[in-house]
């Protein structure tokens, strides 16, 4: 226990390290963003790409043949896709953030605790037994039902992970774990189930379910997902107090005076909220909200407010960046986001469990 | 009105006459989804997606316009020297804008849905070919084809030509007097074979050919269990050629969902190549083929040899 007086230099010194981190990683979000803007399979110069954006601002497109197309290609394609992958980084990123900070356990990742697969399991079972019961609503309103539906399945996967693998506030890595691969393969197993009942068109894409894709990025997914995004953002900085709090312990955090039950439900309804929505327009999305958040805590150092502005932030710039390797490395072709996440993500999970061997038992 | 503004005139007449016999005389027109129309102005640059597809450019004489295939395009031999924008259900929208095509067409179930969207909303022609597994399909597709490629005359040449293919067929499938049952195995995964049931183009294949699907109980290319494969007690089993790996004689009638059928008592294994399935021009040609190796003691007559279908090719890949 650190003493009452060098309580405030630490925080101090700790906020300095925030501060630092987030500004670097504004700035490699920005850099992924120009990047996603100016890089892909159609070559368009730099200069080409401001002066559409300018068109843009100004209310019109260009009209002969080879800049209106470059138009199609950044505002149609480039900018929504970099728009998506930002947000969706950034949620799996925060929602990995606090989910971890629920669990008191740095593993908490929801691609690999099945919450994300989950996500994909309830989507892909509205899209193939509930989208026809609200097909007759505008697209936009019925469009909000898959978020909705994947929501759910989050949520219920991460109570029920809750449930299962805490015991008496404290979650060991092995029960996480093991409860996390133990609803990942049984939601797995629904959605291969579904696809297989279903096999119509629409649904050959299991890829897409489970490796990610934001290949499909559009305004509208991009409007319908915004407030599930939003909603995890805010409510996640506004959390983070008290999630700094329950890292000392729930009796700890219960006696400076949080609401550790509140707390606790809040989070995970706010990770479910990101998560879902991330999941029901990308897919399932790997290692995003295990590395970020980790190299973030070496980085900013454990206080939440800057771990998670810095996640947001860092999340959105890594699947950016990935996704721009993504869709340029087998052109004209694509390769699903999440192999090059898991690629980039999965060596550093090693490395983790490496290092922390003793500590997981081996 | 000066001379000089006259002769201008004059000029700009001249022009736009001397110009216009050289374009195109009028945009074909399709009616996309969504009962859109789209408008075809220049057919020059064509990304042909689905192997039918791209088969029927060929055959229609425009195989030098195409600038890029999918995956599932592997016939004429040229087309593998071309750009390859992926698997025919996971395209990228970008990828396929990224080569500057002045035309897609994409055959019906191309995608993901997302990205169909997207490229049907880039002002790049995109014309779905619809799909379907018999010989109506077959002429559909080159009657579409042939009109937005303004090449009428071909396409009706080449229809008359496949309806009469087809009526061959027939002629071959009276000739067949007790159906033989055949197994479609796709692949092979852990010794559960996946097959093809109703509702596939290999089930659509096997009737052009004068042959019963064992597996018409289940629709679609799903895994079967052994004891049905063995229940449904195949005459044939029809593999894919280019999937030969596990898939030969030896192996496939050691499993067990194999073992004891018909099928593996005379050991008939036959393989196909995946254009076989593609229904396209030389669908009657395939089922002709397919049936001869089903019933070899028939000696099925073949079919004429058309441009669309010189042998040099033939084993796909």
């Amino acid at each position: 226990m650190s003493s009452a007086a060098s309580l405030p230099v630490a925080r101090s010194r700790s906020m300095r390290r925030g501060t630092t981190s987030i500004a670097v990683s504004g700035v490699l979000l920005l850099i992924a963003i120009v990047a996603s803007l100016a890089i892909g399979p159609v070559l368009i110069a730099p200069l080409d790409v401001v002066g559409i954006f300018g068109h843009a601002l100004a209310g019109t497109r260009p009209l002969d043949g080879v800049a209106m197309r470059d138009a199609v290609v950044i505002l149609d394609i480039r900018l929504p896709r970099t728009v998506l992958t930002v947000l969706v980084g950034a949620a799996l990123a925060a929602g990995g953030a606090v989910l971890q900070g629920v669990f008191r356990n740095p593993l908490a990742d929801p691609a690999l605790v099945g919450v994300s697969t989950s996500a994909a399991f309830a989507a892909v079972l509205w899209i193939v037994f509930g989208y026809a019961a609200v097909a007759w609503l505008p697209s936009l309103v019925a469009g909000f039902a898959l978020p909705l539906a994947a929501f759910l399945g989050s949520l219920i996967s991460t109570i029920l992970l809750y449930r299962i693998a805490t015991h008496e506030g404290r979650t060991s890595v092995a029960m996480l774990l093991f409860t996390g691969i133990a609803i990942g393969a049984l939601a797995a197993a629904g959605t291969g189930l579904v696809i297989f009942v279903a096999s119509d068109q629409q649904l050959r894409e299991f890829t897409f379910w489970t490796l990610g894709s934001a290949g499909g990025a559009n305004w509208q997914k991009i409007a319908i997902a915004l407030p599930f995004f939003l909603a995890l953002f805010a409510g996640s900085l506004r959390l983070s107090r008290g999630l700094d709090a329950l890292a000392l312990g729930e009796a700890e955090a219960f006696h400076v005076g949080i609401d550790t039950q509140f707390l606790k439900r809040a989070s995970i309804v706010l990770v479910a909220a990101g998560v879902g929505a991330a999941v029901s327009v990308s897919g399932v999305i790997g290692f995003i909200g295990l590395v970020i958040p980790h190299l973030l805590r070496l980085s900013a150092g454990p206080m939440h407010r800057p771990l998670i502005l810095g996640c947001i932030l860092l999340g959105g710039a890594l699947l950016t960046a990935s996704d721009i390797v993504a869709r340029t490395i087998a052109a004209p072709a694509e390769v699903p986001v999440g192999v090059v996440t898991a690629i980039l993500g999965a060596p550093y999970f090693l490395y983790l469990v490496h290092r922390n061997r003793t500590a997981l038992g081996g | 009105m000066s001379a000089m503004k006259k002769s201008r005139i004059l000029i700009c007449f001249l022009l736009a006459f001397a110009w216009l016999p050289s374009a195109a005389a009028e945009p074909r027109t399709v009616s996309g989804r969504d009962g859109r129309t789209i408008e075809i102005h220049d057919t020059s640059r064509i990304v042909t997606i689905g192997g039918a597809v791209t088969e029927i450019v060929f055959a229609l004489g425009h195989g030098g316009d195409v600038i890029a295939v999918d995956q599932t395009s592997t016939y004429p031999a040229a087309v593998k020297s071309k750009p390859n924008v992926g698997y025919m259900r996971a395209l990228s929208a970008e990828g396929v804008i990224s080569v500057a095509p002045t035309l897609i067409l994409a055959t019906e179930g191309s995608g993901p849905p997302d990205v169909i969207d997207i490229l049907s909303g880039a002002a790049i022609p995109f014309v779905v070919v619809p799909e379907g597994y018999d010989e109506q399909a077959v002429l559909r597709k080159i009657e579409l084809i042939a009109h937005v490629l303004d090449e009428e005359e071909r396409g009706k040449a080449m229809t008359d030509a496949i309806t009469e293919d087809f009526r061959a067929l027939q002629e071959i499938r009276d000739r067949i007097e007790k159906k033989r049952k055949a197994v479609f195995v796709f692949a092979v995964g852990g010794g559960t074979p996946t097959v093809g049931g109703s509702e596939t183009s290999v089930d659509g294949v096997f009737a052009l050919g004068g042959i019963d699907n064992a597996m018409k109980a289940m629709s679609g290319y799903k895994p079967a269990v052994g004891e049905a494969v063995l229940a449904a007690a195949p005459d044939v089993v029809v593999t894919m050629i280019e999937r030969n790996h596990g898939l030969d004689a030896e192996t496939m009638f050691a499993l067990p969902a194999f073992t004891g059928t018909p099928a593996a008592r005379a050991r008939r294994l036959v393989p196909i190549s995946s254009y076989y399935l593609n229904f396209g021009p030389r669908t009657a040609h395939a089922a002709r083929d397919l049936a001869a190796s089903v019933y070899p003691e028939l000696n099925l007559p073949a079919l004429p040899a058309r441009a669309w279908t010189s042998v040099e090719d033939a084993g796909g890949k």
